[in-house]
């Protein structure tokens, strides 16, 4: 799988509420961050609980304005998350 | 989503002994080995690692931007590294400015710089503090008796993936004439967690 994001780029986390394991957190779903860097290829864990067969792409470190996940704080939450989770932010939010 | 940890620790202790006991009777795993391979990862694991870590970089500015830049690189300048389980994990070093400050959590489970930091505290996988450090660091921060100062922002750090985290916290005021093992003996495990000064 390609690297589709890069540093700065805009995203959208999955809205998705899959009914299996996954490594994105609820309270981070559907929301706007920037990626910060790509950290390495790893099959996506989604896949591998199930067994299926899962070939390595890109995760990358994503920052959130915590404002973007709780409605409310100042900081910051960087998240680790895999390509799958994520779309351009500029794409319409699939319904 | 992997498991709650705040059970009991006895009930948690047995199941993993029955679990362990039921792969040696089906030969798919050899206990010495087992043993063997969790006492040398262990020996090894120590907050003394991270705390050394830490005044190489207090002292030597071209080793600091080196470890933020990629750590599992600089790493070995100590002899240390992030190999000692199945594989070795990616390290994130993150440091603590005039500016920012960095906190580490794991909220999905537990993960950990184990080889940096020691075996974690129990609250480190507690509920409470995967849950409320994400959500509202800078109380968290203060209920660990660390009152941070309101002008400097909070970056939170959830270890959701394959990477660790560590904190490179900011060198203590009037420490200008220790060297680097008394510069060591300053530095905290929940300084490298981000929940205390050093």
């Amino acid at each position: 799988m390609d690297e589709l994001f890069g540093p700065g780029d805009q995203v959208r986390t999955s809205r998705v509420d899959p009914p299996h394991h996954t490594r994105l957190p609820r309270y981070a779903r559907g929301a706007p961050g920037t990626v910060i860097e790509c950290e390495g290829r790893h099959p996506l864990p989604d896949l591998r609980a199930r067994r299926l067969r899962a070939e390595p792409e890109p995760v990358y470190a994503v920052r959130f304005a915590a404002r973007d996940l709780f409605g409310e704080g100042d900081h910051t939450v960087t998240l680790d998350l895999w390509q799958s989770y994520l779309q351009p932010a500029a794409a319409r939010e699939p319904r | 989503m992997s498991g709650d940890h705040d059970g009991p620790a006895a009930t948690v202790a047995a199941r993993v002994r029955r679990v362990e006991a039921l792969l040696e009777q089906r030969g798919l795993v050899d206990s010495r080995e087992l043993d063997r391979a969790l006492d040398a990862f262990l020996a090894r694991a120590s907050p003394a690692n991270g705390a050394r870590l830490t005044a190489r970089a207090w002292l030597d500015e071209a080793f600091r931007a080196r470890l933020l830049a990629d750590a599992n690189a600089a790493l070995p300048e100590l002899g240390l590294s992030m190999g000692g389980g199945l594989q070795e994990q990616r390290l994130k070093v993150v440091a603590n400015t005039e500016e920012e400050h960095n906190v580490i959590v794991c909220t999905l489970c537990s993960c950990y710089p184990i080889a940096l930091l020691g075996p974690s505290p129990t609250w480190y996988k507690s509920q409470a503090y995967r849950s409320r450090v994400v959500r509202d660091p800078r109380a968290v921060l203060a209920e660990f008796g660390f009152v941070l100062d309101p002008a400097i922002a909070i970056n939170v750090w959830d270890a959701s993936a394959e990477s660790r985290y560590m904190v490179l916290p900011r060198r203590p005021a009037g420490t200008g004439d220790l060297d680097e093992g008394a510069l060591a003996a300053l530095v905290t495990r929940d300084g490298l967690i981000g929940v205390a000064p050093v």
